[in-house]
């Protein structure tokens, strides 16, 4: 048993050193277009997999990923600015003391908004899981027109419409793809634990889940804080990749897409959720077709904006009444999967 | 004094919009558990019907002529609850054996699909709404101003009020209806059609929405492909503040949110633009202190 554990912890470990060699390769020779699709890749990973905690291995229905996303953004945004920047930036009224002295390095940013999202988090979170989960999705909805509402109009903070500009672009392929392992990681880690044993009990019965003993309340709010605390720091990662962030930014257009890649790639597999993602980052780059302008044989198709969209709702729909199970259902990539697949396992003879 | 009124009647006029809205919610909930995300949305396209209707059918050429609005707003009506059967019908009866997360999902699905398909048929410019001459008239009474439309959105809301509490709580299909919400298995045993009264729901639902959409058009006179989503919510709060599965409820509940929502913006002009935070947060106090509403029952889980 001792050696299938360390030949395990090698093939991961030699797995990280293939993702890194690769990464490597493309930040020196990729075109800085691809770079940008791998980067937003990888924060589409970060996002998706947290998501997939509440929505998928939980079942409770939250569509609060924009608004924990706009939290992250701006806290992290507005602890690496420098005091000069802020004052350049804040034109319409002077940003609020003590923020306009502060500038602190990014991971800290970072870590501090998602931490800040968590609190959020915990606040939306007490009213609803205290009563019916159903709420969830509508109080969730209702918080990310909430956050637009206070990114426009408190000014002193957030500089209103006219949001933050000329962020450093701190997010390299390092930064996303390293945050994105260890969320990875982490969530694996979580769903293997006995937490993540309850918080499937309570996907499949919540009454007989509450009767074992589980405490569903506290699973139902840690699963909603773990979740946004990594929804936070996509959304500072995203800040500084994009370098401009405005309220209208991550709308609930963001979440939807976040969606259809847990629901594509299986709802409540981690696996699932990583592969909704990569076909998500890729394939809606190749989808943009559709809005540019064309000429098929010589008939002019002028472009359609917004059709992306309504394909993306209609592959939402499809796939709940025809295809439930998404790519992998809830199957999930494991070393013993693989070893038994290359006839190289043992039974489990001697457990 | 006149202060006092005024707000009054502003909030009695938007709170009646929220609850013709609101009556869709908590029905559609109380007969099949699902939040229908779509509804404001169906709210919307029932507002470019009648946009299309008054303007005449400008994707038909001139082949419909522009209508008053005795003739076009009835169509809306109908049109937008033939929108409402179909929704249930492609989208959400598949998935009634599914677990609920797949039919909110679909909710959603359908609720942003409704959004872009409206987003790429007209655009996403804002479009006036050509307000007919009889709903634009402002009479006042002792310094008070009484819009007309004010008067009929009152008028109409009560008349749809009263039908729909006729349908609910004196006829067979709102028997079925309240049988349905209690227990989803029992009355079909019983013989009662569960797929016609879920398909009434939606019919009725809709019907409210597209009246209460059509006066939303008016009161506020520009519409677009997203103005369904701010409506919807506080709709959907004005449910639960009154007991959500409860039409009464419902009704009150949306008064209740739009007289708080109008005099907030009169005590506090300064914060205007924090308008739309005001629902959102009586969701989440009522959620805290009294989840079950202020008329509803403890509903099973």
């Amino acid at each position: 048993m001792e050696r299938e554990r360390i030949i395990k912890a090698a093939a991961t470990f030699i797995s990280l050193l293939i993702l890194t060699g690769f990464l490597k390769w493309v930040s020196s020779y990729g075109s800085p277009y691809i770079v940008q699709v791998l980067n937003t890749t990888a924060i589409y990973i970060i996002l998706s997999t947290s998501y997939n905690l509440v929505n998928g291995v939980m079942g409770q229905f939250s569509l609060g990923p924009n608004a924990f996303m706009v939290i992250g953004a701006y806290t992290s945004a507005l602890l690496t600015m420098t005091p000069n920047e802020k004052e350049i930036t804040f034109i319409i009224e002077p940003i609020i003391s003590p923020l306009d002295k502060i500038a602190i390095p990014f991971l800290p940013s970072l870590l501090i908004g998602g931490f800040v999202a968590v609190l959020f988090a915990f606040l939306i979170g007490f009213p609803v899981f205290r009563v019916r989960g159903d709420y969830l999705a509508i109080v969730t909805l209702g918080f990310g027109e909430i956050v637009r509402v206070f990114a426009t109009n408190a000014i002193s903070v957030t500089n209103g419409s006219l949001g933050l500009k000329g962020l450093k672009q701190y997010t390299n392929i390092w930064w996303s793809w390293g945050w994105a392992v260890f969320t990875v990681f982490c969530l694996v880690g979580i769903v293997g634990s006995s937490y993540g044993r309850a918080m499937k009990a309570i996907r499949e019965d919540e009454t007989a889940a509450q009767a074992m003993g589980i405490n569903i309340f506290r699973y139902k709010m840690l699963a909603f804080i773990i979740s946004a605390f990594f929804q936070g720091v996509g959304g500072g990662l995203l800040a500084h990749l994009l370098t401009t962030i405005d309220p209208k930014l991550f709308t609930f257009f963001f979440t939807f897409n976040l969606l259809i890649m847990i629901v594509a790639g299986g709802l409540g597999s981690m696996t699932g959720s990583i592969i909704g993602a990569v076909i998500f980052a890729w394939g809606s780059e190749l989808l943009r077709w559709v809005e540019e302008p064309h000429r098929i044989g010589g008939i002019f198709i002028p472009g359609i904006p917004g059709m992306r969209m309504v394909i993306f709702s209609l592959i939402l729909i499809l796939i709940m009444i025809f295809f439930r199970k998404g790519i992998t259902g809830r199957w999930e990539f494991s070393w013993d999967w693989v070893f038994s697949r290359i006839g190289w396992r043992r039974e489990k003879a001697h457990v | 004094m006149e202060v006092l009124f005024q707000q009054l009647i502003n909030g009695v006029s938007v709170g009646s919009l929220y609850a013709l809205i609101a009556i869709g919610y908590t029905m559609v909930y109380g007969v099949i558990r699902l939040i229908n995300f779509a509804h404001g949305d169906v709210m919307m396209v029932s507002t470019y019907i009648a946009f299309f209707a008054l303007t005449g059918f400008s994707l038909l050429g001139s082949v419909i002529p522009h209508m008053s609005w005795y003739v076009s707003f009835p169509i809306t009506i109908v049109l937008t609850s033939v929108l409402g059967f179909l929704i249930e019908r492609i989208a959400y009866r598949p998935l009634r054996g599914a677990p609920r997360i797949s039919a909110l999902m679909t909710a959603i699905g359908v609720s942003f699909l409704l959004e872009n398909l409206v987003l790429v048929i007209f655009g996403g410019r804002p479009k006036g709404f050509p307000t007919p001459d009889a709903f634009t008239g402002v009479f006042y009474i002792k310094g008070v101003a009484l819009p007309s439309l004010s008067i009929w959105i009152f008028g109409i809301t009560l008349t749809f009020l009263g039908a729909t509490f006729y349908l609910v709580y004196r006829t067979k299909s709102g028997i079925g209806m309240r049988a349905i919400s209690r227990d989803f298995e029992t009355p079909q045993l019983m013989g009662v059609d569960v797929n016609r009264i879920i398909s009434l729901t939606f019919i009725v639902g809709s019907a409210l929405a597209a009246a209460g959409g059509i006066m939303w058009a008016m009161r506020y006179p520009q519409i677009n492909p997203f103005m369904g989503i701010m409506p919807g919510i506080k709709a959907f709060t004005a449910a639960v503040l009154g007991g959500i599965g409860n039409v009464v409820g419902a009704a009150a509940g949306g008064l209740i949110l739009g007289i708080i929502e109008i005099s907030f913006v009169a005590i506090f002009p300064d914060f205007a633009g924090y308008r739309d935070a005001i629902s959102f947060f009586i969701l989440i106090f009522i959620l805290l202190f009294r989840p079950s509403g202020i008329m509803g029952e403890e509903l099973p889980e």
